[in-house]
């Protein structure tokens, strides 16, 4: 007699069939519409595509952005998440929810804030404008837009993981003579490196694919203020399909990279994760 | 130096605790430049939407917060984020469950597909589905056939929601499942419950919480998405015109106001959802201590 505790054969089939069938119509079938569509007409106008003056501007905007905010997020996460897990103090457990805040804040609002700081009518624009600092429709501001969508990821995958570590390690480097930033460089980094690595990668996925955030602030100027996911939405919207496929397939690509070193990860280094939960 | 640990007498562990409080150097230096970039990043902007709308005044922000065309977008964002999350809990269940229960050949492999939309640029999940529904896509042709619409529809909406919510309930729900012994099922079964009734009455409610923060979890992101819905929304006013457009729409129209205020109702739902979801799993973490 079969276990109760397990299902029919037949009824696994059913349900992993059935699994499997629902990640295929959602996930697999648009992540094969995004090359299907790029390559539609063949290998030259994609590579006609991705190679305009106009998209290897957005690609070199995208890669500025992400170069500026991956690091600064980088270390603002560890400053964050070394305060939080390796002290107590009043109000801990309000920072952390604060520090997750932009998860729950939708893209678009995210942008409408920053118009509202630095927009001509915003609380700096005026002051800003008398000095000549241009902030809003220009590089900065989709930088700001940018660090802002993705400023918990690194403090938010850190956080647990140097709790479970706990503080025994660094106590004990400290009463052997070593200073902060020794016990940091020598005791803490080596044991966070592949949650601080898993942290970096979904960062910089976010930074080179963020849309809304980044679309409010921009002003969409071709060649100077679009980023890769802007460029997709212009080329888009001009029926230049093989052109907006074309730069989302560098895109989805990248993204894939992204799960695969991700899931390498997981694979490689499951023990120095665990406490992370994934 | 001597530990003080080896030093201390009779009495002494609250010194010793004052002791490990302050041991641990740079709490002020990196307390300082969460808190400066916390500030300047996040709180400053968000006080800027708060203060603005305020300064609306309450009658003139009715007004433009809660305009027909207001009302209505606000109406499709929840609709078709309630309904979103509502399949993705039913499949992200099914998808969980059968990733840590059952053996099948490339497992891993599938597995790790259920983080693409976490991955993958939501203006390109936008242009992809767009692609597959429109009446001349791979699914939009037959369903056109059979005289139902997706794409430029609050279908639409709904179908782009589905896709980028469903790694909030797998990924909830997966650890959740993994940890749960199978004793409870034997016992059960052994008292001679059959299978639906195990699952219902003692594997669903130890889920359910999990279950649900997913569910919350996909609803609050997909109330605020924007990138992967505008390509397939159709964006008609009062019909296929989610919150977030509208705010955008409204900034191309430099009418500042209503944006704000739109803005501001959105942030409100934001905060709210973050309570409940904080709320649910201080009740799950609390219920799972007494047991």
């Amino acid at each position: 007699m079969r276990a109760a505790t397990t299902e029919s054969r037949g009824m696994r089939s059913l349900l992993i069939l059935l699994a499997i069938g629902w990640l295929a119509l959602v996930i697999l079938l648009p992540l094969g519409a995004v090359f299907a569509q790029a390559l539609a007409k063949g290998a030259a106008p994609f590579w006609h595509a991705v190679t305009q003056p106009d998209a290897l501007a957005s690609i070199r905007l995208t890669l500025i952005t992400a170069a500026i905010v991956v690091p600064v997020n980088g270390v603002f996460g560890i400053a964050a998440a070394w305060a939080v897990a390796k002290h107590h103090f009043r109000g801990r457990d309000l920072l952390v929810s604060l520090i997750d805040l932009p998860f729950s804040v939708s893209p678009v609002v995210a942008g409408l804030m920053f118009v509202l700081l630095f927009g001509a009518n915003g609380w700096f624009g005026p002051w800003l404008m008398a000095h000549g600092v241009r902030i809003m429709f220009a590089v900065p501001a989709i930088v700001i837009a940018t660090a802002f969508v993705t400023f918990p990821y690194v403090a938010r995958e850190l956080i647990p993981l140097m709790v479970a570590q706990g503080r025994a390690e660094e106590e004990a480097a400290l009463t052997l003579g070593a200073n902060g930033l020794q016990t940091l460089w020598h005791v803490t980094l080596p044991n966070i490196r592949w949650g601080l690595l898993y942290g970096v990668l979904l960062t910089n996925a976010r930074a080179m694919g963020e849309f809304g955030a980044v679309s409010v602030v921009s002003g969409h100027i071709r060649g100077l203020t679009n980023t890769m996911p802007l460029h997709v939405e212009v080329l888009y919207n001009e029926y230049n399909f093989v052109g907006a496929f074309g730069v989302a397939s560098l895109l989805a690509a990248l993204a894939l990279v992204t799960l695969a070193a991700k899931a390498l990860l997981e694979w490689r280094h499951r023990d120095a994760l665990a406490a992370i939960g994934h | 130096m001597t530990p003080p640990a080896l030093l201390a007498p009779v009495g002494a562990s609250r010194r010793l605790k004052a002791f490990r409080r302050t041991a641990m150097p740079g709490l002020g230096l990196t307390l300082g430049m969460t808190m400066l970039w916390l500030g300047l990043l996040v709180l400053l902007p968000i006080a800027a939407v708060i203060v603005r709308s305020l300064g609306l005044g309450p009658a003139h922000f009715a007004t433009v917060a809660f305009s027909a065309r207001a009302l209505a977008a606000y109406r499709l964002s929840f609709g078709a984020a309630l309904v979103a999350a509502a399949v993705n809990g039913v499949f992200g269940l099914l998808i969980a469950w059968v990733l840590v229960r059952y053996d099948f050949p490339a497992k891993r492999l599938i597995g790790s597909l259920v983080d693409l939309p976490f991955a993958l640029p939501t203006a390109v999940a936008g242009i992809a589905l767009t692609a597959i529904y429109a009446n001349t896509g791979l699914v939009g042709a037959p369903l056109a056939v059979l005289g139902i619409k997706i794409a430029y529809t609050p279908a639409g909406v709904v179908m782009a929601l589905v896709f980028i919510g469903l790694p909030f309930v797998v990924r909830t729900v997966e650890p959740v499942l993994a940890d749960l012994g199978k004793d409870i099922e034997e016992a059960a079964a052994t008292l001679g419950a059959n299978r639906l009734a195990v699952f219902r009455r003692v594997l669903l409610p130890e889920i359910a919480p999990a279950l649900m923060t997913g569910f919350a979890l996909a609803f609050a992101r997909g109330v605020g998405e924007y990138g992967s819905v505008i390509f397939i929304a159709g964006n008609m006013p009062f019909h296929s015109e989610i919150a977030p457009l509208l705010i955008v729409t409204q900034l191309e129209q430099f009418d500042y106001e209503g944006a704000t205020a739109i803005a501001a109702v959105m942030l409100a739902l934001s905060f709210t959802m973050l309570v409940v979801i904080n709320l649910i799993q201080a009740r799950e973490r609390r219920w799972r201590d007494n047991r």
